[in-house]
């Protein structure tokens, strides 16, 4: 559907503010160094103040960096205004224009672009139908519910064919059920068009649903760019495997180092790994280990004792102390097993496998 | 830290954007032609001589004049006086429409009318009306309390006009301000053991503390900057709005007149600052919060009968001075002869050339309000929605103008521009014409229009725009499609108030008209002031019967055509 489909790569980008309160400068955005593939579906990911919308703003043109350059499908585009460039941005609150109705605010960028009327009818109708909301032409804004509404503002994004499609967390004011027929939606939409996307959210289930890259960013730096599955099973640091679901954290020296295999003592009591070939023997390091990929049993790797036992249905919910380090263990279908109680002793039971060596 | 390149590249950006940078260098050349230009020049005139060089012997020379140092403690005395009680009476009025259960409608109906009056009203009428009641021949000191020698000219006189005149003013800033407290704070007083008393002196009065000073120095530059009421009213109590009038059309002293119009500016200038860059900011910071469900409102008889029948009285009393004059218009002479009669708006047009005035006063009026309405959009949507270096200028200088005394303005006009800009010729062509006359319209009816056109921006979402700007829309297309059709309504009241402050508006353009061209204003203080009340009173009513038919008609067009219609029909 899209013209072209465009990739967008950001070199050394920084955008630098000022404090409000303090009145120093820093950074909201530290060098930034990305290439997006032409056609992909890519999550900008992190807790607010990150700095993702402002890469987004940066990218659509409201912002300007302060250092780097931007190209869009090879393009420096750094001093072009927003109408010039060749992208088209979901806003957050929709942002669809309150005086208009759904076709006239579809309409408008295809008017601006002098299209004769014809093709207008027809490019609208089109996209209204891709969207699932064909027959509402009529309506006004305010008559539309929120996912009608975010359907609206994507319509009018996507019949403008721009090289790259911006989603500024366009799904954060719909409630959560909503939120995940949307967000299948947008996936299936985006890839039938077959254009580029960058999308901004601090969900990571969203990013985790949506994306072919996830770019995970912490105060103003990008510490990880990888799939879903790599950062999730491959975090690069202790803040992404906490930011992208749920993890444990295991630490202690490493010892008996034999090529990619070898032992970590957690709380005294001996743990295989494997992926330490980059480690030194005698270091300190850290175990990740989600808590899915644990159970309890009478017999195991880590001696524990339960401190919490919480039944949610679908799986038995666990707090379990290892000496001094606090493990969550997610068991589930807990009905056909044992199911342990607040001061019973136990065994954590893990593969090696599902070890990360930080 | 590395070097800022998004400086350079956002003025790329704006570069590329020629209708925008076109847009604001001409409202910069505007505001700084038109505002601070004539400004500047009086204090220039008052400090330089052309013999004598850099000087200070003007300042010494008026302030050695006993009738300006007067004028001085004169004025500064009204504005105190009027200041606080317009306040009070504010607060008193405001309390009970927030607070106070109104038991009848037309009470309610009667705070509506009282807070109106004043904006459609030319500024001098209650001073008519004052006299017409209190003077010499007024009909409660002369027949009900049979006094013959009554003065209404003077300090009293004047304070009491512009109370009247004022409070409205206040009463609806402070209406805004209690409105704004959460019942909640006042509920958890009660709560806690305080008597009404209490929680209104511990809690809501130091709430409100900074909105009350607000209110104060409003008032206080409105007082200080008001020409038309000591003029009519004051007698021989001379202010500094009607002693500098005095000096350039009397003495002929027009460099004296520019120091005098310097001291005045200074003044007034001084409690703008303070009101915008200290209270305003107290205000919000200790009122942001909205009010997080409906008041208890006082139903206590004990407390709710004396509060509304003082009010009413005192807005019956406000009404009943407005239809004084339209009164007045109609009975042969007032005070001695009460038979009704047409002869004086027959007058008015066979011999006074009343339909000129009126055409001329229509016409100026008419020509300067959109082009008001529109810079007043302008500027809101550059300020609230844009980025550039000169963006502090342009507000700055567009709001500077409401602290600037009518008169002050006309004294810088024609200081500035007889000889053209600088005494260049440059320019000269506009004093006397038409073209001058509503640009003073325009400077003065500026800053109202401004604020109302950015709270209303305020209210909209910034990212409306900014979506239209990415769809591909530039700048000018943007304003257009998105910024006006949002915000329509506070465009056409926008476009009405700057026609009504235009046709009643005679401080600066009593200065400036020449005799080519009659306005009605005028008119009415020419005739006040020579006792010809029959005919001022006359020439009032029609101004009043224009000024309140076009906001009727405002308000008919906004229902109709208006947004908030539109969005109403849809839901």
């Amino acid at each position: 559907m899209a013209k072209e489909k465009k990739g967008v790569r950001l070199e050394h980008i920084s955008k630098i503010y000022k404090d409000p309160k303090t009145g120093k400068d820093f950074y909201a955005v530290k060098d930034a160094e990305l290439e997006i593939e032409p056609g992909s579906f890519v999550t900008l990911l992190g807790p607010s103040g990150c700095g993702k919308t402002t890469t987004l703003r940066m990218i659509a043109g409201f912002e300007s960096p302060d250092e780097g350059e931007i190209y869009l499908g090879g393009e420096p585009i750094n001093a072009l205004t927003p109408n010039k460039r060749d992208t088209a941005m979901v806003f957050q609150s929709y942002a669809l224009l309150p005086h208009y109705n759904i076709f006239d605010n579809v309409a408008y960028g295809l008017k601006l672009r002098k299209l004769d009327k014809h093709t207008i009818q027809e490019k609208v109708t089109n996209i209204l139908k891709l969207v699932g909301l064909e027959g509402m032409e009529g309506r006004m804004t305010n008559q539309l519910s929120g996912g009608q509404q975010q359907r609206v503002a994507l319509a009018r994004a996507l019949v403008l064919e721009p090289g790259v499609l911006l989603f500024d967390e366009p799904l954060s004011n719909l409630d959560a059920k909503l939120r995940v027929t949307m967000r299948t939606e947008i996936r299936r939409i985006q890839q039938e068009a077959g254009i580029t996307a960058i999308y901004v959210t601090h969900d990571q289930s969203e990013a985790m649903a949506l994306s072919d890259k996830i770019i995970i960013m912490e105060k103003g730096v990008v510490t990880q760019i990888g799939t879903p599955q790599d950062v999730y099973y491959h975090p690069a640091n202790e803040f992404v495997a906490d930011f992208i679901g749920e993890a444990n954290f295991l630490r202690g020296p490493l010892s008996h180092k034999q090529g990619d295999s070898a032992v970590v003592t957690v709380e005294g009591n001996p743990v295989d790994v494997v992926g330490a070939a980059a480690l030194e023997e005698g270091k300190q390091c850290t175990l990740v280990l989600r808590p899915e990929s644990a159970v309890l049993a009478d017999q195991g790797q880590l001696p524990c004792k339960v401190i919490m036992s919480c039944f949610m249905g679908s799986y038995q919910n666990y707090h379990v102390m290892v000496g001094n380090t606090m493990i969550k263990i997610t068991d589930f279908n807990p009905k056909n097993k044992k199911i342990y109680n607040v001061g019973d002793s136990a065994w954590v039971v893990f593969e090696k496998e599902s070890l990360h060596l930080l | 830290m590395a070097s800022r390149q998004s400086a350079a590249l956002d003025r790329k950006k704006m570069l590329a954007d020629p209708i925008m940078v076109t847009t604001i260098i001409v409202l910069i050349a505007f505001l700084t032609l038109f505002i601070l230009y004539p400004l500047a020049i009086l204090l220039v005139d008052s400090v330089y001589g052309q013999d004598t060089g850099l000087t200070l012997s003007i300042f010494e020379r008026i302030f050695q004049m006993p009738s300006f140092r007067k004028a001085i403690t004169n004025t500064l005395k009204v504005g105190f006086t009027v200041g606080i009680l317009s306040t009070m009476i504010g607060l008193l009025f405001a309390y009970v429409e927030v607070y106070v259960k109104i038991r009848t409608k037309f009470t309610a109906r009667l705070f509506q009318v009282v807070s109106m009056l004043p904006v459609v009203s030319p500024p001098f009428v209650l001073s008519l009306s004052m006299i017409m009641l209190f003077g010499k021949a007024g009909i409660i000191t002369r027949y009900l309390l049979q006094i013959y020698d009554n003065s209404v000219y003077g300090f009293g006189g004047i304070s009491v006009v512009q109370t009247l005149t004022f409070f409205p003013v206040c009463y609806m800033m402070l209406k805004g301000l209690l409105k704004n407290i959460d019942p909640s704070l006042e509920e958890a007083a009660r709560d806690m053991g305080a008597s009404r008393f209490k929680v209104f002196t511990s809690v809501t009065l130091p709430l409100i503390l900074p909105g009350l000073g607000n209110a104060f120095l409003v008032t206080f530059i409105e007082s200080i900057a008001d020409f038309a009421n000591p003029m009519i009213i004051g007698g021989s109590y001379d202010t500094l709005a009607t002693t500098i009038y005095l000096q350039i059309t009397g003495a002929y002293d027009k460099q004296g007149a520019a120091a005098m119009a310097v001291v005045l500016l200074s003044i007034t200038m001084l409690m703008y600052l303070v009101q915008k860059y200290v209270l305003e900011k107290k205000t919000a910071a200790t009122l942001t919060g909205k009010a997080s469900r409906a008041r208890m409102l006082i139903e206590d008889k004990s407390v709710t009968l004396p509060l509304t029948i003082l009010c009413s009285l005192v807005a019956l009393f406000v009404v009943l001075m407005y239809i004084c004059v339209p009164l007045g218009a109609c009975f042969n002479t007032w005070g001695y002869d009460f038979t009704l009669t047409p002869k004086w708006f027959i007058r008015v047009f066979e011999k006074y050339k009343g339909l000129q005035a009126f055409r001329d006063s229509f016409l100026l009026s008419l020509a300067s309000a959109p082009i008001t309405a529109l810079l007043s959009m302008i500027i809101s949507y550059l300020v609230v929605k844009r980025n550039f270096r000169s963006k502090g200028f342009i507000e700055f200088v567009s709001m500077l103008a409401m602290a600037v005394p009518g008169t002050v303005l006309g004294v810088g006009y024609i200081r500035g521009f007889v000889n053209g800009v600088f005494g260049t010729g440059f320019l000269s062509g506009i004093y006397g014409s038409a073209a001058i006359l509503i640009i003073v319209f325009i400077v003065r009816s500026l800053p109202t229009g401004t604020r109302s056109g950015i709270s209303a921006l305020r209210q909209i979402d910034k990212s409306i725009e900014e979506s239209a700007y990415d769809m591909g829309a530039d700048s000018f297309q943007v304003f257009m499609t998105v910024t006006l059709p949002l915000i329509k309504d506070s465009f056409l009241s926008g476009l009405v108030t700057a026609f009504v402050r235009s046709i009643t508006a005679i401080s600066a353009i009593i200065l400036l008209v020449t005799p080519q061209f009659l306005l009605i204003t005028v008119q009415i203080n020419e005739f006040a002031e020579k006792g010809s009340y029959g005919i001022a009173c006359a020439f009032a009513t029609i101004l009043i019967v224009i000024t309140y038919g076009s906001v009727l008609l405002m308000n008919l067009v906004i229902k109709y055509f208006g947004t908030s219609h539109k969005l109403k029909e849809v839901e």
